[in-house]
């Protein structure tokens, strides 16, 4: 394995995966881990078989979101039945802060149950551990906290002027804004309120731990194993080969599970006290609290334009909430300085602290709420200017990047919108709200575009074949939902010539080659490029076996020609299978490890997935209801690795979009510190009947700049952008500028009063 | 409390805590965790099986008020290997994600369409004197119950046409 960083050179050679020469990459090949899911023997972290039978850990959470403990009763839960142990932080075990405050975007995770302070509503202040989860739900009620309550904290709206620059993202000053919109003939000035967003996986955080020896064992929900690993060793004070972390199967992570949480310390540790394996699981009330969540965004958008629609001047600033000691800061903006030509640009981002619980990343941090704004008010502009919303996109599409002047990768952003308008029927589109009525409907059309940055990040990987001719990719690696299973498996039976039942894919533990895990959509492309370095490794190591292996009908032969197909390895007109030169000359098998990342001369590209976002919606003329009748994203992302997966991501992402603009959000109680929806039945994530007729397309790219594969992030792209196209398509179904998300009917019906409906709208539509 | 359930067709006598709901009878008295805990508050149809042939929120059942009754999990639906037909669609479609849904999306497909073959109507069902069609919005609102926040609803429905329109 060579140090050496590749070059966008080497990238540009050809490879396995670019050649395709068995169409495996790109192919709509079924999930790998499909049967197991679906016949429910795929076992979740909770469900993991234990050595000996596991007692059951219950979180005890604060009523309070400030103040001081000031009285603790153990007594009662103490003395129920089948308690085995509480544990406030009187008598918990020492624990150690991470010592680079690495692990966590949330500090104040750490150490834990650290001090009598409380920090936010619902933070874990106890556990209780018993027999069986009946004694521990009930034991948990037991546990009597006295508190000394002080005063949250929770309006952002008067605290803005006290947002802080984030360390390390200054804001960006293009020209003299201010002036530079002054002078322009047209104008936008407005602010956005995005909501909090909850992530609402469906399996909840949870965590099986036990100790074999000094080896600590644990099962978790996790999107990145190293951190997991470090976060446990880190926390415990034990070195880190002595850690184990599993996580084979993922109910969900959507960002919130790059995080870990007191599950995943108090296991272990209550294990270890008790000697006997421990599993803990937040209810889904504690989910709504004790974990993260996409933190409130304040959102200041301010366009200058010529009267031929050239933006002469943009200004986007975002402030979003953050706990007291936490370093998490939602980057609504950034994508901005990339997306639009403007000579003057004026970017920033402000943190401002409140008494609420610890914010994190959620799908598509930054782009998702900001594109909510941004694209919101680029159509407020369109209408001013009397152009199509599509047009004026166009006009104002950069030669290279804004900022930096650092040239695309690959940019099919007009192609993206131009398609995606042909294909859902745009000209169709009536440009003057109000006009349009179905019965009691009025139906609308909104558009907007996406953006979403793609990285690779270093790992490695482990590719291996055995005397049976049997590949195994090995990696941790997660698979969220996202399909990495399933296209490491595609990625590894292309590289090696095999079927791909002859793959196995061995990820989900943290003792494998290391890979960053899921997350900010750079999973797929990190990890999948790390497989092919892995496979070349092994090729050559098969190569170099048959050319020097006397019995081989490939001996002499030169190595480096060595070609790998259905299952044989050749040089020239001579071939074999690969089972049968594994079991002859290295029965054990053969196992290569290789490493991959950014290419040294990448950053001087800007790479990013692009795509365009269409909605109609129909406006409930009674009720105020917004209903989605149909949408469509095109989306230009590089080489798509699998046609099937990658489109549930993008409609899956598409589909958050729906609920951020229409239903989703949470709301701080000033009294108290909570949030308001605590549950699934009042925080509305969207069913299966908000969801009508949906369709994204993936045109045909390729990015060799991006990585190896040539490939760019799906998981996050079908969220950026698609909220705006809803609101968008609800004004010009009704007349109505929402800026305050979600639209739901009470601000449609609030609308209406002050505004009559449009004259077409009212007695017997058009339609 | 003893208590006799007839579960995938086999009768499992446990002692229970009358407080353990049917679902943990299930996942952590009998090893049958196909069925998934969301929320244990009725509130997100991952732990949905059929009871007595009728799909019911496991969570919101006590195991001791279903002594005598029979009870049908994903893991008495088909196998690795042997998939039935629906789980097959639902692998053919990419009905699924992170797959946690998954087996309650399966119960309760399976459910709901005997009710709709039972005539019973949605709020969606025009003519309540008309057999009930197997429409799009008649599966999209009476799977509704089932949360997925992998968001694959348009594959889950898909999956479930497939399979209906296979078995019609
Ligand atoms: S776990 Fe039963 S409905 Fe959610
Ligand atoms: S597949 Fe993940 S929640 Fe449905």
């Amino acid at each position: 394995m060579s140090d050496q960083r590749a070059t966008l050179a080497d990238w540009a050679k050809p490879n396995p995966v670019t050649d395709n020469r068995s169409g495996l990459i790109g192919k709509a090949v079924d999930r790998y881990d499909g049967p197991a899911k679906v016949t429910g023997t795929a076992a979740y972290a909770f469900e993991v078989e234990t050595p000996s039978p596991a007692l059951y850990g219950i979180l005890v959470t604060s009523r309070i979101a400030k103040g001081r403990i000031t009285a603790v009763d153990t007594a009662s839960a103490e003395a129920a039945p089948g308690v085995r142990l509480v544990w406030t932080h009187l008598n918990i075990p020492e624990t150690f802060a991470d010592p680079e405050g690495k692990v966590g975007f949330a500090k104040t995770h750490f150490p834990l149950f650290r001090d009598d302070r409380v920090r936010f509503f619902a933070e874990p202040v106890g556990l209780v551990v018993a027999d069986t989860f009946e004694n521990a739900v009930a034991a948990a009620q037991l546990v009597g906290f006295t508190y000394e309550v002080e005063g949250p904290a929770t309006s952002m709206d008067t605290a803005l002027d006290q947002g802080e620059i984030p360390t390390g993202d200054p804001d960006l000053e293009m020209g003299d804004f201010e002036a530079a919109f002054a002078a322009s003939p047209v104008r936008v000035d407005g602010i956005w309120r995005t909501p909090v967003i909850n992530h609402c996986q469906m399996e909840p955080h949870a965590t099986v731990a036990w100790w074999e020896g000094d080896v600590c064992v644990t099962h978790t929900s996790t999107q990145v194993l190293k951190r997991s690993q470090v976060y446990v060793s880190s926390t415990l004070g034990i070195p880190q080969d002595k850690v184990r972390v599993f996580a084979r199967y993922i109910g969900g992570g959507f960002g919130g599970k790059v995080m870990n949480h007191w599950d995943l310390i108090l296991a272990p540790l209550a294990a270890r006290a008790l000697s006997q394996p421990v599993k803990i699981t937040f209810t889904r009330h504690q989910m709504f609290h004790a974990t993260v969540h996409r933190p409130g965004v304040t959102q200041e958008v301010r366009l200058g334009a010529n009267p031929d629609g050239r933006l002469t001047a943009i200004s986007m600033m975002t402030w979003s909430h953050c706990d007291s000691a936490g370093v998490f800061t939602e980057p609504a903006s950034r994508f901005a300085r990339n997306l639009y030509a403007a000579p003057v640009r004026r970017m920033g981002l402000r943190r401002v602290r409140l008494d609420l619980p610890p914010p994190g990343p959620l799908r598509s941090p930054g782009e998702a709420p900001g594109m909510m704004s941004l694209e919101c008010a680029m159509d407020e502009l369109a209408e001013q200017l009397g152009m199509d919303p599509v047009e004026l996109r166009i006009r104002n599409e950069p030669e290279s990047d804004p900022e930096t002047g650092k040239p695309f990768s690959t940019r099919q952003l007009v192609r993206c919108m131009r398609e995606g308008a042909q294909r859902f029927g745009w000209d169709r589109r009536a440009p003057v709200p109000g006009q349009v009525r179905d019965g009691r409907w009025l139906v609308g059309m909104g558009m907007a575009a996406a953006v979403r940055g793609s990285a690779i990040l270093p790992a490695k990987a482990g590719m291996g074949v055995d005397a049976d001719g049997v590949v195994t990719l090995s990696q941790a690696m997660t698979d969220i939902g996202t399909g990495s299973y399933t296209i490491l498996q595609q990625i590894a039976a292309e590289t090696m010539g095999v079927p791909l039942e002859q793959v196995s894919v061995n990820i989900g533990l943290s003792d494998l080659p290391p890979a960053p895990g899921s997350g900010g959509q750079f999973g797929a492309v990190t990890a999948g490029s790390a497989a092919l370095a892995a496979g070349m490794s092994l090729r050559k190591a098969l190569a170099q076996l048959a050319a020097e292996d006397p019995d081989s009908p490939l001996h002499g032969g030169p190595a480096e020609a060595a070609t790998f197909q259905d299952g044989m390895i050749a040089i020239g007109n001579r071939s074999e299978r690969l089972s049968a030169l594994v079991s002859r000359a290295a029965p054990d098998g053969v196992y290569r490890e290789a490493a991959s990342g950014p290419a040294a001369d990448q950053g001087a590209w800007d790479r990013r997935s692009y795509g365009a976002q269409f909605a109609e919606v129909g406006v409930d003329t009674v009720t105020g209801e917004v209903r989605v009748r149909r949408m469509l994203g095109v989306y230009a992302a590089g080489r798509i690795l699998n046609a099937k997966t990658a489109r549930s991501q993008l409609t899956g992402g598409m589909i958050w979009g729906v609920g951020a603009a229409l239903t989703e959000g949470n709301y701080p109680d000033p009294r108290y510190g909570s949030f308001v929806s605590q549950d699934l039945a009042s925080y509305l994530a969207p069913t299966h009947a908000d969801i009508g007729e949906l369709e994204a397309i993936m045109l045909d790219e390729e990015d060799p700049k991006a990585n190896p594969l040539g490939a760019k992030g799906v998981g996050e792209l079908g969220i950026a952008g698609s909220p705006a196209a809803i609101v968008n398509a609800v004004h010009n179904a009704c007349g109505l500028r929402v800026r305050d998300y979600p639209v739901t009917p009470d601000k449609v019906l609030a609308h209406w009063k002050s505004n009559p409906l449009p004259l077409a709208a009212r007695g017997r539509g058009v339609r | 409390m003893s208590t006799t359930i007839e579960v995938n067709g086999q009768a499992r006598t446990l002692d229970l805590d009358p407080r353990t709901t049917l679902l943990d009878a299930l996942r952590e008295h009998l090893g049958l965790k196909g069925s998934k805990k969301g929320c244990d508050h009725g509130q997100c149809g991952a732990c949905t099986v059929l009871l007595n042939g009728v799909r019911v929120n496991a969570c919101l059942s006590l195991a001791v008020a279903c002594d005598g009754d029979k009870v049908t999990t994903i893991e008495g639906i088909g196998q690795p290997g042997n998939l039935h037909p629906l789980q097959k669609a639902f692998v053919t479609e990419d009905a699924l994600q992170c797959g946690y849904c998954t087996p309650g999306q399966i119960c309760s497909a399976l459910g709901m369409l005997e009710e709709v073959r039972a005539g019973w109507p949605s709020q969606v069902t025009d003519d309540l004197g008309a057999p009930i069609p197997l429409s799009a919005a008649e599966i999209r609102e009476r799977m509704s119950g089932n949360i997925c926040r992998c968001s694959a609803y348009p594959q889950i429905l898909a999956a479930i046409e497939d399979y209906a329109g296979d078995a019609a």
